[in-house]
């Protein structure tokens, strides 16, 4: 159970971004996971020069934070204000950046895992015989921070707040003086922001080679749906019933079952309730 | 000066087509994905073979032409590319790519179409197929080739029971379900069993329950991405003091990256191998000094102890073969292969009806003594004692685990 949580921890803190993207901007960002995997290897690159793995993935959403901006920037030029069927089009556009950002690091670190060193990383807590990694406790708190932090800016700023008014109504938003376009950039730079964090996470969690994003794909979609779409806590929460249910799964059926298990939760949830747990 | 000009240039063409066409060999080899990393070192080795060849006048006076496709350690790609390889680029011989989930999907198409297949690094994946053209350049046979040594190793130990840790795919399986026949039939209790989904994160939890089961011994099969998982989880959870011996089939703990990267946490485990250094082949130690050095441009594996000198010889046989033979017949080469002993960089390889190795040498290996973060160890032999088999072992195995850790 406790692994279950953490583990749900985890996945929470990988989905945050994609809830951004996908579920307030409606953008079908399938190359969130393998900017995270990108992130992954930054981290790996700085910690070569002593950097601490989360202290490299907080120093690097500056960064990402300009690729986003730069992406949907494009994004939008290229796909988004030509027309209706900026949808499929987009999906292949991410799926081409998934692609290249994954030949990419292939190109340039090939195709062995990498790892990254820290205090953290090879050692547990004891708590009565009981032994829990250090490394899933870092990535539960870094987790948390990281769903409040986008929770509270969300709801108490005026870009927060207009964020969230895009995804609702966009026409309103205009009314009101603000240019959508560039509070969605925004929010997609915020969205690959915190990929940078997500990514240095992975790494400290396990290695990363540039295919693992393949690996993310349907459960960071799958966390972000059983949310409901936009929903920062409701992440939170999801990324936790998905981890706590796989870790149950695997402990009274076996681990094979707990994939199939997780994904049936997610087929039983949307047919109950289809806008997702916390979705309105 | 026109006509020189064009005189030169038939001349130039002539002796084009008097150029005798490339002997074409393809392949698909995983050069991204879980096995990706061994994939493109195992290629490195292939190609270093093909240039040799190259350099040496060819193959039957033909140059050879190597047409290879990234697979990406995905079984549902390999019967497409090779279709493309037999039917559009019109290759003369094919060898299969490393691994057994990669290879397993084009078995029935290479049986259909009659073609002489030399196996990579698969396991068993001809078993039930009794393809007669096949040969393997993997030192294990069966289950039993692969499991036997560990469990050997484990009885003398004095285990008594055992747990099973194994990745939900074909290698694994096969390999596990060997083991477990092994096991039972050397009358050790089963008292953890798992298979784990391939896209499995975190190992904590079944390394908490192998813990809670107290085996005398734990036989994991499992892929390069989930070793290295385990091997930190086992670091940071700890299998417990009952535990003799831990590993067995762990692919990925012999790439020279992950030995790097996991330094010390490798200490005590047993796991298999192709060679460690302290085993004497005759040519090896060239071809591994060679290389390293190309191995540093490629950015593969720099080591490369595990399959590129098995994948050279698949190139050695091939060659010894088609120069025995002067034919690129299929037929011919499978018979060749089946009645002589061939010489590699391996030593030398007989084959059984079925294609494997009459005498299969699976080596199982203690890591003993490895600090953290230092590759030159690797090359020395020690670091790697050999258990198994008889012939190459260099020392008895250090019981419980947890003492051959150091702790």
């Amino acid at each position: 159970m406790l692994f279950g949580i953490l583990v749900g921890c985890f996945y929470a803190a990988v989905s945050v971004g994609l809830s951004v993207a996908f579920g307030l901007l409606d953008v079908p960002h399938v190359a969130h996971p393998a900017l995270m995997v990108l992130g992954s290897y930054c981290t790996y690159l700085l910690g070569r020069y002593g950097w601490d793995p989360i202290v490299a993935g907080i120093a690097l959403t500056p960064l990402f934070f300009l690729l986003g901006v730069a992406i949907y920037r494009f994004y939008y030029e290229t796909f988004e204000k030509r027309g209706s069927d900026a949808g499929v089009r987009g999906l292949a556009f991410f799926f081409g950046l998934a692609f290249i950002i994954e030949v990419g690091l292939i190109l340039v670190f090939g195709v062995d895992q990498r790892m990254v060193e820290a205090d953290y990383i090879g050692k547990s807590l004891s708590l009565g015989g009981y032994r829990i990694p250090w490394r899933l406790l870092v990535a539960f708190g870094v987790a948390l921070l990281l769903t409040a932090a986008l929770t509270l800016y969300l709801s108490r700023t005026f870009t927060g707040r207009a964020i969230k008014a895009v995804a609702q109504d966009e026409p309103a938003l205009r009314l009101m003086g603000a240019n959508p376009v560039r509070i969605k950039q925004w929010a997609f730079g915020i969205a690959t922001a915190v990929t940078a964090l997500a990514g240095a996470m992975l790494i400290v969690v396990g290695p990363v080679e540039p295919s693992l994003d393949r690996v993310y794909i349907g459960r960071t979609f799958c966390v972000v749906v059983l949310a409901g779409l936009g929903s920062m806590t409701g992440t939170l929460l999801a990324g936790l019933i998905l981890g706590v249910s796989e870790s149950i799964v695997l402990t009274l059926f076996g681990a094979s079952w707990a994939p199939a298990v997780a994904f049936g939760l997610l087929l039983v949830v949307l047919g109950i309730r289809p806008q997702g747990l916390f979705g309105r | 000066m026109r006509l020189a000009s064009f005189v030169l240039g038939l001349a130039f063409s002539a002796a084009a087509l008097a150029q005798p066409a490339p002997v074409k060999i393809g392949m698909s080899m995983p050069q991204t994905g879980s096995l990706g990393a061994g994939g493109k070192a195992a290629l490195l080795a292939l190609q270093m073979w093909v240039d040799d060849v190259n350099a040496k006048g060819g193959l039957l006076g033909r140059r050879i032409e190597f047409i290879v496709y990234d697979d990406q350690t995905n079984p549902a790609l390999t019967p497409g590319i090779y279709t493309k390889l037999l039917d559009v680029d019109k290759v003369d011989l094919i060898i299969a790519p490393y691994g057994t989930v990669p290879t397993a999907p084009i078995m029935p198409l290479v049986k259909q179409r009659g073609l002489l297949l030399m196996g990579n690094f698969s396991f068993q994946v001809n078993h039930t197929v009794k393809h007669d053209m096949w040969f393997n350049n993997s030192p294990w046979t069966d289950a039993s080739s692969w499991s036997d040594g560990f469990i050997h190793i484990g009885q003398k130990a004095g285990a008594k029971t055992i747990a099973f840790l194994a990745a939900d795919q074909e290698f694994a399986q096969n390999l596990a379900n060997g083991a477990r026949t092994l096991a039972k039939k050397a009358g050790l209790q089963t008292v953890y069993d798992q298979n784990y989904p391939p896209a499995t994160v975190d190992f904590s939890a079944m390394i908490r329950a192998i813990r809670a089961a107290r085996p005398d011994i734990v036989f994991v099969m499992s892929y390069p991405n989930d070793s290295v998982a385990i091997v930190r989880a086992i670091n940071e959870i700890g299998v417990g003091d009952s535990v003799k011996l831990f590993g067995g089939g762990m692919v990925g703990l012999q790439f020279t990256p992950n030995m790097v990267s996991l330094g010390s946490s490798l200490n005590g485990i047993v796991n298999y191998n192709s060679y460690v250094p302290g085993v004497k082949y005759p040519g090896i130690e060239d071809f591994l000094q060679r290389y390293a050095k190309r191995a540093l441009e490629a950015k593969v594996d720099p080591l490369g102890f595990y399959l590129p000198p098995f994948n050279y010889a698949i190139g050695q046989m091939l060659e010894q073969a088609i120069n025995a033979t002067k034919s690129l017949d299929h037929r011919k080469l499978a018979d060749y292969l089946h009645k002589h002993e061939m010489q590699t960089i391996v030593g030398p390889i007989r084959f059984g009806p079925d294609g494997e190795w009459a005498n299969p040498r699976v080596i199982h290996a203690q890591f003993r003594g490895v600090v953290d973060k230092d590759m030159e160890q690797f090359r020395h032999p020690g670091r790697q004692v050999i258990l198994w088999p008889e012939q190459y072992k260099i020392g008895e195995a250090i019981v419980p685990f947890e003492k051959a850790r150091g702790k």
